[in-house]
């Protein structure tokens, strides 16, 4: 009793002391916290605040149960750990604070045997937490994983900060375990009822070696050991928001405020319709306070763990954009502009100083960064904003002004004439086996095949449009195109920012599509499925081709001819825009399967952290410095997989792969095939000479493309 | 250096050459313009951002003025939407079928009734001959250089201005305010206009004069009075310097450079 009142009232004399740093640390922390909110309550508003349960089910997925954490085995097994360290030692934190002032208070619900049940697991917690950060420190120092390197175009390494705020992390629970154990020292002769503390964990190892130290050590020991904590607490409380580890306090927000329609673009203004969208003055973000307060949360919420760079190919082909930076740059440049003490600068230009335009046209949207951030920071919507200030500006380089104004004019970014736009239908052999009618008002059916520019216009791509008619026409679909009516889609037009242009085109192929009185629509092109089934309202359901065929093959209506080459590895090819944007990773696959000795084998990258392989709609016609085309990485992949046949379902893969098996000098030992044509090849058709015919059509249009040398 | 300066464009809607396959009419003389797609002389643009960034450097106002009909209003007001402050189309029925000199004389018109210190063409129109700017300068009695691709403001009342000579070199030269110039492309990277900036223009009146207006004598001007006119126009056939390799691809590159070699462009 008398010992172990002594030890205590050790800590009784500082009392005074630690009320006043409780009080210091408590009103530091406010006023910090109360100056980053700053610039969020200057941002423009952003709607995040509907369908709560949803939002919540999300915070148990993602937050509690860091859902994302284990696709980077290693380091994410090592944040669950500590994370789930943080959230058991944070009731013991909360209490070991009160004790400084209360010596005798115990957190209610856990006197007693839950208290000894608690006190083991904290214990082992803070010794797996302090281990973490032992191992981080020398994963930092040592191993240097490269996704923390900060190369000179982006300013100075991080890791000095990074190695402060673990260690600050770890002397935490060096001083916690020591308080722990100090205490239980003392008691411990006695025979008091001890604190059960855990075999082999922190506050273990140090009580035995404790236990023979005489009572006045003990007493500082527990009074220094309190004092380190406290001041350790509150300084990683306070230091915090002034870099990475801010997202300990911000994740919980950030994800709950995370958007829930990832595939849907961000509107030009929350609250504005599109009829009012003349009446805003300014598009897109070009000052710091034109971002909404969420991405500015999500500033705050980056822990930099580079996953997002990690994956995205132009940062991967050296292009001068590496998500990261897009996040960390914006922080810098509010932490200085929003300085915790100072006055506030803003309203300063964002491009030209903070970002570089071709960091921002550098983005393929590919949304690979999206789909690995732990914290579910957005890039996308923050990329076509940064595009619509631009835009606005008349900042659009030269090289895609043409294809813009030829949209404008034309509606193809091509300036070919929309007359034009059904002639792939009338390749000679392609019409005696299929005949394509354009609907209009009068001339109506069941299914639009949406064929949308590149498809339409292109020699090569061509080859797919008449693929996938042959196909609808396999399975008995009643459908025709919208020939000179159909305009681009946009969905590229939109992604660059260009909004004003996007609504023209949409509002076109809305209204064409109405007349034409169809049911659904079909494509083949996963960029115009995307701005058909999340940009445009009011149009019919819509589907890929690959669903359509997945589903004809499930039934029966589509059965296939073994593969001629039966040495042939194939390989699929997600498209960004039917895979991460839109979940079709099975069907393609499913539809491979299908087809009688195909060998099909995965890429490293595939699926959800499928590589994008360069972009598609006006992307090709922007020109990126860049050190190699991700073309020519993604067929190497491909290579490395054992496949010399890449299949993929979009005709802008296509054109980035055909031209990257060139640039490689993969020629004849790599091709690619677009999903449709393969699926067009291997049909087993009724009459042996309707197959001869399409071998024939084959032949033509493999001589086709190749003639026509694009 | 805080100068004023007026700012003449003098601009020109033609047919788009990359977004139009342009056809022969049936009488020959003329190109089918039915579904054809105008837009400003893309040189004209050039003419008018170098202008706009002139303004933004030292101040002023920019003009934008054109010889034409209605239609013609939507390139007066594509320019207004990168920035000229305002557009004025020059239009009368006795101006239709101007040559060059006819068109230099409406413009000459048009300037005496203002006061620009500065006034800029496109290097050509790109379906046209390169006459405006000197003949102009000729009948105002002003300076004046082709070709610019840079301009640099030396004094209140001088400009440098830059040339590409044939073969890469390039010459500065000093020219006296008032002066014409005519623009080449490459001077500067236009800005980009789109229907947004169109849209925020279209209520802004675009003043029309006509001859009587301009206090000029129509008779010396329009088809009457022109002295050169088109007696055709037509797309060359192939001649026989030109050959179309039609083998396969990898055929087509190998002849590609057997030729090449063969004319001693391959050492």
């Amino acid at each position: 009793m008398q010992s172990a009142a002594q030890v205590t009232s050790f800590l009784a004399a500082g009392r005074t002391l630690f009320l006043l740093i409780h009080l210091l640390g408590v009103t530091c922390f406010s006023y910090i916290v109360a100056r980053r909110l700053v610039p969020l309550i200057r941002g423009e508003r952003d709607f995040r605040f509907d369908r709560p349960w949803l939002r919540i089910k999300r915070v148990f997925k993602f937050w509690l149960g860091q859902w994302k954490q284990p696709r980077y085995r290693a380091a994410g097994t090592m944040h669950i750990f500590i994370f789930a360290g943080f959230l058991i030692l944070a009731i013991r934190a909360f209490s070991v604070l009160i004790v400084g002032v209360s010596q005798n208070f115990v957190m209610p619900g856990l006197s007693g045997r839950a208290g000894d049940v608690y006190g083991i697991i904290t214990d082992y917690a803070a010794t797996v937490v302090f281990l973490c950060m032992v191992i981080a420190m020398v994963r930092r120092l040592v191993f240097k994983p490269a996704r923390y390197a900060v190369p000179a175009r982006y300013g100075k390494s991080h890791m000095a900060d990074a190695i402060f705020l673990l260690s600050l992390i770890a002397l935490l629970m060096l001083a916690d375990s020591l308080f722990a154990a100090a205490k239980a020292a003392a008691e411990a002769p006695q025979g008091y009822p001890v604190e059960a503390l855990a075999a082999l964990s922190l506050p273990w190892m140090l009580r035995n070696a404790l236990v023979s130290a005489p009572l006045h050590t003990l007493g500082s020991l527990y009074f220094s050991a309190y004092l380190v904590h406290e001041l350790t607490f509150y300084l990683l409380l306070c230091y915090r928001p002034f870099g990475i580890q801010f997202h300990v306090e911000t994740s919980l927000f950030n994800i709950y405020f995370a958007k829930l329609d990832r595939e849907i673009l961000k509107p030009v203004r929350w609250g504005v319709s599109d009829e009012n969208l003349d009446q805003v003055k300014s598009f897109g973000v070009k000052t710091f306070e034109d971002f909404t307060w969420k991405h500015m949360l999500d500033f705050y919420s980056c822990a930099d763990c580079g996953r997002c760079s990690d994956n995205c190919p132009a940062n991967a082909v050296g292009r001068p954009l590496s998500p990261r930076f897009i996040t960390i740059k914006a922080r810098d440049y509010s932490f200085q502009h929003y300085p915790v003490f100072g006055r506030v600068n803003k309203g300063t230009p964002l491009l030209g100083s903070v970002y570089s335009q071709d960091e921002i046209w550098s983005c393929t949207t590919c949304g690979a960064c999206e789909e690995e951030c732990p914290l579910l920071v957005e890039y996308i919507d923050k990329i076509v904003d940064l595009r619509r200030g631009m835009v606005d500006e008349g900042n659009v380089p030269q090289s895609l002004q043409k294809p813009l104004k030829a949209l404008e004019s034309r509606g193809n970014p091509y300036g070919k004439m929309e007359k034009k736009k059904a002639d792939w239908t009338s390749a000679k052999e392609f019409q005696q086996i299929c005949r394509v009618r354009t609907l209009d008002h009068r001339n109506g059916a069941q299914t639009l095949y949406f064929v949308d520019s590149i498809t339409s216009y292109d020699d090569r791509m061509q080859s797919i449009g008449r693929a996938t008619a042959k196909i609808l026409n396999h399975v008995g679909e009643e459908f025709g195109i919208l020939g000179a009516a159909e305009r681009d889609s946009g969905h590229e037009v939109r992604r660059f920012g260009e909004e004003t242009l996007f609504i023209a085109l949409r509002d076109h192929n809305t209204e064409a599509i109405k007349a034409s009185g169809v049911q659904r629509i079909v494509t083949a092109d996963p960029h115009a499925f995307n701005a058909l089934k999340h940009d445009y309202k009011d149009v019919p359901p819509v589907e890929h081709i690959s669903q359509v065929i997945a589903r004809e093959v499930a039934a029966g209506k589509i059965k296939f001819n073994p593969v001629e080459n039966k040495n042939d590895v194939y390989t699929y090819h997600d498209p960004c825009y039917l895979g991460r944007h839109n979940q079709i990773y099975d069907e393609p696959r499913d539809v491979l399967d299908a087809i009688p000795g195909l060998k099909r084998v995965e890429m490293s990258r595939a699926r959800d952290r499928s590589f994008c392989c360069g972009g598609g709609g006006l992307m090709l016609f922007y020109e990126p410095k860049e050190d190699q085309r991700m073309g020519a990485m993604r067929v190497r992949m491909a290579a490395e997989a054992g496949a010399n046949v890449i299949v993929t379902a979009c005709p802008f893969c296509m054109v980035n792969i055909e031209d990257a098996i060139k640039v490689a000098g993969m020629e004849g030992k790599m091709t690619a095939i677009d999903l449709a044509e393969l699926v067009d090849r291997q049909i087993a058709r009724e009459h042996p000479d309707a197959i001869e015919e399409q071998v024939s059509e084959i032949k033509e249009c493999v001589t086709a493309s190749s003639n026509s040398l694009k | 250096m805080e100068v004023i300066v007026e700012i003449l464009v003098c601009v020109r809607r033609v047919p788009d050459t990359s977004e139009n396959e342009i056809e022969l009419n049936s009488a020959g003389n003329e190109i089918e313009r039915d579904e054809l797609v105008y837009s400003i002389n893309e040189p004209d643009n050039y003419a008018v951002e170098e202008a706009l960034q002139i303004v933004a450097r030292i101040g002023g106002n920019v003009t934008v003025a054109t010889v034409g009909g209605e239609e013609d209003e939507e390139v007066l007001r594509r320019e207004m939407a990168m920035g000229a402050n305002h557009g004025v189309l020059i239009k009368d029925e006795a101006f239709s079928g101007s040559d060059g000199k006819g068109i230099a004389t409406i413009l000459k018109a048009f300037v005496q009734k203002g006061n620009y210190d500065l006034i800029l063409t496109g290097v050509q129109a790109e379906d046209g001959g390169a006459q405006i700017g000197g003949m102009l300068a000729a009948l105002l009695d002003y300076p004046f250089a082709s070709l610019v691709n840079s301009i640099e403001l030396l004094e209140a009342q001088k400009l440098k201005i830059g040339r590409e000579i044939e073969g890469g070199n390039r010459e500065l030269s000093e020219i006296d305010l008032p002066c014409v110039l005519s623009i080449q492309t490459g001077i500067n990277e236009p800005r980009y206009v789109g229907m947004r900036g169109i849209r925020q223009v279209a209520s802004i009146p675009i003043p029309t004069l006509s001859a009587a207006e301009l206090g000029m004598d129509a008779r010396a001007v329009g088809e009457a009075s022109a002295k050169v006119k088109r007696v055709d126009y037509f797309i060359p056939s192939l001649g026989k310097g030109a050959e179309i390799l039609r083998g396969s691809r990898e055929e087509n590159i190998d002849k590609v450079l057997e030729l090449v070699a063969a004319k001693g462009g391959l050492k």
